[in-house]
């Protein structure tokens, strides 16, 4: 990592209701580097999306963030939503899971890109905005002769590659990928998936890469955070992770992957807790086959192991926190067969 | 759809099968325009299952994997008789079902259920939960008494693991989970208890950590029903764990097709994971699929008989230009080769004139030095000839030959790589 280009500091995205609030995101930090791939998985509703969406002032109304993220000297959370708007694109740009929304049905390809470059860089000229345009486009495949033709006239892939393209053309140094090959087919998938972890060799640009398939992670990524119930529960380098999980539940999620090499189905009991009411102490404690008496007490104390990976998770200590005798095994009530998301 | 999609049966198993698909064909009529209709033009066919032929026998799980868009949930929907077929035959118990009228149908349904991929579209959310899985039973007329339904209700809730069924008979769709509303399915199928269960890619919409449990249902209730089932997925991982008999495909893959299937899966171990080589492209047109085999234009292995054609040469060139997008040699070679859109009707001989003020020897000029450049690229094991003639390009490719499905060792490939007949 060649310094950080945005670092999150304990970051909270709380959602209101008729009654206490949704803790989506509940005291994140997370630094992505220059040109780096970083992973962020875990199963849905444990808050990633929101993360992903908080780091680029995307929240919806009713949301509301506090702790930073900091860009280029700036706290993008503090700043008026408007300022934030025009680093968007520019600075930072996003690629959704569904292409085919995110596309003007009544705007040529060619229309979606003046636009955008417009906005963003009113001084070009049309000829330049055309050779940006189709030089980006050539790099995700998207031959010159395509230029101006409507969204419908595309496969899947092919919108998914145009939408990489109009939010690369601008050039941002971040990312941030929603699930972004979610629906379509496990070839087109790596063809995108392909595209998306070049770009630091093609556009120096780093990326954030949401997902639920660890599969994806191992192939895409340099670094990975673990997010349960709105906390990072373990984040380092993917090598490490998957090597050597330190936190009980980036193992259970790694051994109910399903993958070629699969020969006996693992699953997680339990399903991931509502975020009005969590559990006390550490939220996966009700699933985790590891849990003590503490973990049911006393929230978990960030650790940073040997290798630089940091983890959430009172196993790894300290131990002079560990009030005596809270060491030993938590009892507990069994888990329902259909306790799940 | 073309054999090659399919995983194909590999174990016999005793006696008459299951279900016997031969030649089975389903194809869609395309409208077209309204300005087609009014001058009395027809729209096309989509031809998205074509010739077909397969086996299920009893007490086995077929896994047909292939893209969207390849035809197997239509050939999964013809054979519950969602949609008729357009040609030959389907049997289940040795009892032809194509062209059965709708009310024999119903009777057969019973004995072959479906879980589709969306289960939260497939629960009338104004249903509560009870009502939903117990409707089958009225439907068909098994159960008037009351009191008996709830009970059939609530054990086969139970069955599927949604216990104490008590806690879930009167809750509505909104209240359940994705992995929940999907064991809600599946038990509203098996009240019927079929015999042949239709999965239309049942936990492709579930979240990784409920997939392996709805799939650790699916095979207990195979083993405990003796269910016969036929899965229908694009992710090889999951039907790799659904299918036993099928390692043969799996150790050794043979068409083309299935192997990049098999590639094309993420592998969740950083220290193994190697740079691909994928296919280009995506699933065809099925309105217009590809001459000879319709993998063959992003088949690395493609060959003479495979069935190259004029959108191919159109591929060729819009593949090379997104490349060099940006220099200036592509708007000189569009000025060359003028108008791509007489590529499109699909031809195995193309006469193209040269764009206006161009010379035809300048488009052959130009091909030629595509080839020159990357004269691996298995297009040009496809060109026969490519000349000059008069005002116009004559590129005449190889014949195209429709790849056949032959018996390769344990396993069925529709692939000219295995074909001894296949010139080349």
């Amino acid at each position: 990592m060649t310094g950080a280009i945005l670092q999150v500091r304990n970051l909270r995205v709380y959602y209101g209701t008729p009654g206490k609030p949704v803790r989506a995101v509940d005291g994140v930090s997370l630094d992505i580097g220059e040109s780096e791939v970083v992973g962020l998985v875990g199963e849905s509703g444990c808050g990633k999306s929101t993360l992903g969406r908080g780091i680029l002032g995307l929240l919806p109304d009713g949301a509301r963030a506090d702790g930073e993220v900091l860009y280029d000297g700036r706290n993008l959370v503090a700043m008026p939503p408007k300022a934030v708007r025009r680093m968007r694109g520019p600075e930072l740009g996003l690629i959704f899971q569904e292409p085919m929304t995110r596309l003007n049905p009544l705007l040529r390809i060619s229309d979606h890109f003046r636009e955008t470059l417009e906005q963003h860089e009113p001084d070009l000229t049309d000829a330049e905005v055309k050779r940006r345009s189709l030089e980006t486009l050539g790099r995700m495949g998207i031959p010159p002769t395509r230029f101006r033709q409507y969204p419908h006239e595309f496969s899947g892939g092919m919108r998914q590659r145009i939408m990489i393209a109009l939010a690369l053309v601008l050039r941002p140094k971040l990312l941030v990928a929603d699930e972004p090959t979610t629906s379509l087919d496990v070839i087109v998938e790596g063809q995108i998936l392909a595209l998306l972890a070049d770009l630091k060799n093609n556009f120096g640009t780093a990326l954030l890469l949401i997902t639920h398939n660890l599969g994806i992670v191992a192939e895409s990524c340099d670094r990975m955070a673990v997010m349960y119930a709105g906390r990072i529960a373990e984040e380092g380098p993917v090598r490490e992770v998957f090597a050597d999980p330190a936190h009980p539940y980036t193992r259970d999620l790694l051994r109910s992957t399903i993958s070629l090499d699969t020969t006996t189905l693992y699953s997680i009991p339990g399903a991931p807790p509502n975020l009005i009411d969590p559990p006390p102490g550490c939220r996966f404690h009700p699933r985790c086959p590891n849990a003590m008496r503490v973990c049911d007490q006393l929230e978990p104390i960030e650790q940073r192991l040997d290798d630089g990976r940091r983890v959430l998770c009172w196993l790894h200590g300290p131990s002079e926190r560990i009030p005596q005798g809270a060491g030993a095994p938590l009892e507990r009530e069994a888990i329902g067969v259909a306790d799940e998301a | 759809m073309k054999p090659e999609a399919a995983a194909g049966t590999v174990e016999p198993a005793e006696g008459e099968p299951l279900v016997s698909i031969r030649d089975l064909r389903t194809y869609y009529s395309i409208r077209g325009s309204f300005a087609d209709r009014l001058v009395g033009r027809e729209g096309g066919v989509v031809k998205a299952v074509d010739g077909v032929s397969l086996d299920i026998r009893r007490g086995e799980v077929l896994g047909l994997v292939g893209e969207s868009g390849s035809g197997k949930t239509t050939l999964g929907r013809t054979l519950l008789g969602l949609v008729r077929a357009t040609g030959g035959s389907v049997k289940f118990e040795g009892r032809e079902i194509t062209g059965l009228p709708e009310r024999k149908f119903r009777d057969l349904r019973r004995r072959m259920q479906v879980v589709f991929q969306d289960p939260h579209a497939s629960l009338n959310p104004a249903m509560t939960i009870a009502q939903a899985v117990g409707h089958p039973l009225q439907i068909h007329g098994l159960e008037r008494d009351r009191t008996q339904l709830r009970a059939r209700v609530a054990d086969v809730l139970e069955t599927v693991g949604l216990a104490p069924a008590e806690a879930y008979v009167d809750k509505y769709p909104g209240d359940l989970s994705g992995g929940q509303k999907q064991r809600a399915v599946i038990a509203r199928a098996l009240i019927l208890n079929p015999v042949l269960l239709v999965a239309d890619e049942p936990v492709s919409m579930l979240d990784m950590s409920v997939r392996a449990k709805i799939l650790e249902l699916m095979v207990a209730l195979k083993r405990d029903f003796e269910l016969t089932y036929l899965y229908i997925t694009h992710d090889l991982a999951t039907a790799r764990v659904e299918i036993g008999p099928a390692e043969a495909i799996y150790a050794d893959p043979k068409h083309p097709y299935t192997q990049a299937l098999l590639r094309a899966i993420p592998e969740p171990d950083p220290a193994r994971a190697v740079p691909r080589d994928l296919p280009r492209g995506e699933v065809p047109d099925a309105a217009s699929p590809p001459l000879g085999c319709s993998f063959h234009p992003r088949c690395p292995r493609a060959f003479e008989p495979c069935g190259w054609e004029s959108r191919d040469l159109r591929d060729l060139l819009e593949a090379r230009w997104a490349r060099l997008a940006g220099d200036a040699r592509v708007e000189e070679e569009e000025a060359v080769v003028g108008d791509l859109d007489v590529l499109d009707r699909p031809s195995p001989e193309v006469r193209m004139p040269a764009s206006r003020g161009r010379q035809p020897q300048e488009v052959v000029a130009l091909l030629e030095r595509i080839r020159a450049e990357d004269p691996q690229e298995p297009f040009w094991r496809g060109v026969d000839r490519l000349e000059a003639s008069g005002t116009h390009v004559a590129l005449d490719f190889q014949p195209p030959q429709d790849p056949r499905l032959e018996p390769v060792g344990d396993v069925s490939v529709a692939c000219h790589l295995y074909d001894s007949d296949a010139s080349g």
